[in-house]
């Protein structure tokens, strides 16, 4: 499974981050970006999900898996 | 206040009162009944506005720059009596990125957002602990408090003040300069310019000082911020600064008196976060902030907008309904209920798009420690006198009275 972070749509409000600091991480704007290029660790699938659903900007989807 | 602007409401889609006592207590039946007959309303009230209700509109007018603008993001059209006004104050825009357009938003936010990152304000959570455990020593032997008065409204000042570097014995001043501006003054202009004016004095003096005595805060801060090679000027900090305290004080305490009042009168969800391990507090201050969502900003039409039947016209007022668009049933499955576990939650309280709050992450750190630090020591705790309780209305809805017994 792997996720992608579209950086256009994505304004900061680092609510990924905050439920899944193992997945993304953010810049000095609170803008995401994904760790270990969106790779997603076997066990963090449910993870990957809540912060696709849980984006305000509809920023975060899956690409894989 | 006019007898027009006090007569009943009639057709909610027509005429819709934000001041309204029945809407200040709760909005959500007014917001179902627009989203099912209009869905963007309008009324003349208050200098006139739309109000939408879908979240998909509130969302794609959050993204309409620059047919929408910042500029003056007050809900209500205030109409400054001719002995009021005077020049404005050079390269001084008030409440920067938040009321100002790019160009002139786009390199005040960035020069804002990087003391606000997550990893930037965890040094606050010590301090915002220690602050709470504080509060409630000085009630927790009298059986009870006003948990608006005593606790919430007490937090975020101190905590601003903090992460400002201003003397904290003076929050009571920075509560009666807020409220002076954002509640009381809504409707009064002479005295939102006058606290706006003590507010701007302050902060004038307080960044002179630290241009001459730097130290470790965010006034001090903000003054060796660059950007793009400039340094920031002063009147845009003493902005800065004044948007600290307006949109980072009452928005604030009127979520974490929200949940509170929730968690009064819903013994079953108290019980449970009695009990809640670290996931369920993750999504029921997430929730709550949906449900009890405080903030409405607004926007000025610059170019004709037509959305979902409404044709928005240039000098229009439009609301942003964030509360109402995350009670949208297309978005949120069974929305007028609290479910402390949602795990779909893509609500919008801090907004959406380039005005995102930029304080969003003080904010939810604020709440999540406000309330767990309440939960241990005060897992019981009912409304002792629910007549007794008021909402503060307008901009930012929340609790201002909210006497509470604690105990079984």
């Amino acid at each position: 499974m792997k996720i992608k972070v579209d950086r256009d749509k994505c304004e900061g409000h680092s609510r990924c981050y905050s439920l899944a600091p193992d997945l993304v991480d953010v810049d000095d704007l609170g803008n995401a970006f994904e760790l270990t290029d969106g790779e997603v660790p076997a066990g963090l699938e449910d993870r990957a999900n809540l912060i696709v659903d849980n984006c305000p900007e509809f920023a975060i989807e899956i690409v894989e898996g | 206040m006019t007898d027009t602007e006090r007569c009943p409401v009639s057709d909610l889609s027509t005429d819709y009162d934000i001041f309204d006592p029945d809407y200040v207590h709760d909005p959500v039946p007014a917001w179902s009944e627009i989203r099912e007959s209009c869905p963007i309303a309008h009324t003349d009230r208050w200098g006139g506005s739309w109000l939408p209700t879908r979240y998909d509109d509130v969302q794609a007018l959050a993204k309409m720059v620059p047919e929408l603008s910042s500029a003056n993001p007050g809900p209500i059209v205030v109409n400054i009596p001719e002995e009021f006004r005077r020049p404005e104050r050079e390269g001084y825009n008030g409440a920067a990125p938040i009321s100002a357009d790019p160009p002139e938003q786009t390199w005040t936010r960035k020069a804002l957002l990087p003391h606000f990152t997550p990893k930037a304000i965890a040094p606050q959570h010590e301090y915002t602990q220690k602050l709470c455990h504080e509060l409630i020593d000085g009630f927790i032997d009298n059986g009870g408090c006003d948990a608006a008065v005593d606790y919430a409204q007490q937090i975020p000042p101190r905590v601003i003040a903090h992460k400002l570097g201003v003397d904290g014995s003076r929050v009571d001043e920075f509560i009666e300069w807020v409220r002076g501006v954002l509640e009381l003054g809504l409707t009064d202009p002479a005295t939102r310019l006058k606290y706006g004016d003590t507010i701007h004095d302050f902060f004038k003096a307080e960044v002179q000082d630290r241009r001459a005595n730097p130290r470790d805060d965010l006034i001090t801060a903000l003054c060796n911020t660059e950007v793009d090679g400039q340094l920031l000027p002063d009147p845009v900090i003493v902005g800065m600064c004044n948007l600290q305290l307006v949109a980072g004080i009452d928005t604030t305490w009127s979520s974490i008196g929200s949940a509170l009042w929730h968690f009064a009168g819903h013994d079953e969800d108290r019980r449970r976060m009695a009990e809640a391990d670290d996931d369920l507090w993750g999504t029921a201050v997430e929730e709550l902030l949906r449900a009890y969502s405080p903030v409405t900003m607004a926007r000025t039409v610059m170019e004709p907008v037509e959305i979902s039947g409404a044709s928005l016209q240039p000098g229009d007022k439009v609301l942003m309904n964030f509360p109402g668009a995350n009670h949208d049933p297309e978005v949120f499955e069974d929305p007028d209920t609290v479910i402390l576990d949602r795990q779909r939650n893509r609500h919008i309280a801090f907004g959406a798009g380039i005005h995102r709050c930029a304080g969003s992450n003080l904010a939810r750190m604020e709440m999540d420690v406000a309330l767990r630090t309440w939960f241990k020591r005060i897992p019981e705790f009912t409304l002792s006198a629910p007549d007794e309780v008021t909402w503060a209305g307008g901009q930012v809805r929340g609790p201002r009275i909210l006497p509470v017994t604690f105990g079984v």
